[in-house]
């Protein structure tokens, strides 16, 4: 049986599976920002009428999953797969929505790379014919991650220049082998674990940025293309930091990422004025731009080939606290716009 | 990561990575931190001070009973502000200002009370309310117990 694979790291989806339809729920704070009308709901209110900000986060990430399957016009029954992950630990945002939405249910962890990683193995389910439709979703929450990466909410402390803001957002999508497509897949490149020896939690970029590069360079070198060849590279979350080191490492490699052709969602989803240092992050940043601003672009034909590359780091404050070094992990999936 | 067990180009490598990440990081700016927290701690300060005054002036306390009343004024007044989610906001922009005086002390005890409030009384608030100011009053309580042991032998 053939492999379908380019490369050692670069997998090509014969049957280019389809992103039919996506959805995303925000916090009041992104619901300000530039993308303020792509998203499908802005909450009033962080806690989202739940008893606590955990529960708030599991509401969000059902509520997105819901809205997009409502839209797609779609049973929540003829799901056949959920593909998702969070924050929280044991991902509990998406567990607990998995037992309300009662779909089959692959929890997934990559940290803020998890979207990538849940539309690479969905589209990896319908490609292979082993399920369709699939849900994929990621969700992150500003005040569940707080409490447990850094101290409480209302803990009075500085940022350092380089830390970022986890946002407050949950983004689905649902893949499908047939109907109208917002985008289809045609390739991903799952990333390895990179590790610069990074140690700094407040620098989440630059643990990341190794990763991304690493990642970037392989599905380059692996389908023979060029940055040039897609409308958008987007990066999830590495924030001005991380950003600035890419930019700087793909350049060194003879891979320069041009002004205008390179998005970080971490850098485009609060407005300048919202104090949030080096950018946003969380699972919930690449998910919901994907939904509020890089579908529409490639459903308008605005954007015909993006390369979505969603970032994570690996970090937990019990081995952090250890000294132990913070591992990136960065995946690609390159999507086409729907229109052929 | 296993440093010892490395290749001489991934030491390396390592090295100009983490030259790279200094490079493009963006420094703090030290000397506006300083002057906020001048002003801002300054400004605490003197309310400790103005409020230690009216003690003895107004309300006749021994001098000792009226620094007690200014510190558990200060502390009411950031449990208030740290209550109504204000005080973290003035606390970003002062730094060191806010947690140095007592009112640092007073939002680290204050701020988990409220952050741990849905898992339980026990469990919750109980449990963690001294998961920022615990580390300071287990230092702070067995250097003064070092301190107390040596001038009790070393008295001049």
């Amino acid at each position: 049986m053939p492999l379908h694979r380019a490369g050692d790291h670069t997998i090509i989806f014969p049957n280019r599976p389809r992103i039919v339809e996506s959805a995303s729920v925000v916090g009041p704070k992104e619901g300000r920002g530039p993308h303020a009308d792509g998203f499908d709901l802005v909450l009033e209110d962080a806690l989202f009428g739940q008893e606590s900000y955990e529960q708030a986060e599991h509401a969000m990430f059902q509520e997105a999953c819901e809205r997009c399957l409502k839209k797609a016009g779609i049973e929540k029954e003829r799901v056949q797969a959920l593909l998702g992950g969070d924050l929280l630990n044991q991902i509990m945002a998406a567990s607990l929505a998995a037992r309300e939405l009662s779909i089959p249910f692959l929890g997934l962890y990559g940290a803020c790379s998890t979207m990538a990683e849940s539309l690479i193995l969905g589209s990896m389910l319908v490609d292979g014919g082993y399920a369709s439709p699939v849900l994929c979703a990621a969700g992150s929450h500003y005040c569940t991650a707080e409490r447990q990466y850094r101290f409480p909410l209302e803990y009075g402390n500085q940022r350092t220049p380089a830390a970022q803001w986890t946002v407050t957002a949950t983004g689905a999508c649902l893949l499908s082998e047939d109907g109208p497509a917002l985008a289809r897949i045609t390739h991903a490149t799952v990333g390895q674990v990179i590790d610069m020896g990074v140690r700094d939690a407040n620098n989440m970029g630059a643990a990341m940025a190794s990763a991304a590069a690493d990642t970037l360079i392989r599905h380059f070198l692996d389908t023979g293309r060029k940055p040039g060849h897609y409308d958008r590279v987007i990066t999830g979350d590495l924030g001005q930091v991380g950003a600035d080191i890419l930019h700087e490492l793909m350049a060194e490699r003879g891979y320069p990422l041009q002004e205008g052709q390179y998005m970080d969602c971490g850098l485009s989803i609060f407005r300048k004025e919202d104090d949030v240092h080096a950018g946003a992050s969380g699972c919930g940043c690449s998910a919901s731009i994907l939904s509020a601003a890089i579908l529409p672009r490639l459903k308008s034909g605005a954007w015909r080939r993006v390369l979505f590359m969603a970032t994570g780091a690996l970090l937990s404050p019990t081995i952090s606290q250890q000294g132990e070094t913070i591992p990136g992990v960065a995946h690609a999936v390159a999507l086409e716009g729907g229109k052929d | 990561m296993t440093e010892k067990n490395m290749k001489p180009d991934a030491k390396e490598a390592l090295k100009r990575y983490a030259e790279l990440v200094a490079r493009l990081t963006p420094k703090s700016k030290l000397g506006q931190g300083c002057l906020r927290a001048f002003w801002v701690g300054g400004c605490i300060c003197v309310l400790g001070q103005a409020l230690t005054d009216i003690g003895t002036a107004w309300l006749q306390l021994t001098a000792s009973s009226a620094a007690s009343f200014a510190s558990i004024t200060l502390v009411f007044l950031t449990a208030l502000l740290t209550g109504v989610g204000v005080f973290d906001r003035i606390a970003r922009y002062a730094g060191a200002g806010t947690v140095v005086p007592i009112t640092g002390f007073a939002n680290a005890m204050a701020s988990p009370a409220m952050e741990f409030k849905p898992e339980g009384w026990v469990l919750g608030t109980g449990a963690r309310l001294f998961t920022i100011a615990g580390p300071v009053l287990v230092y702070g309580v067995s250097a003064s117990v070092i301190l107390g042991v040596l001038y009790y032998f070393i008295r001049w």
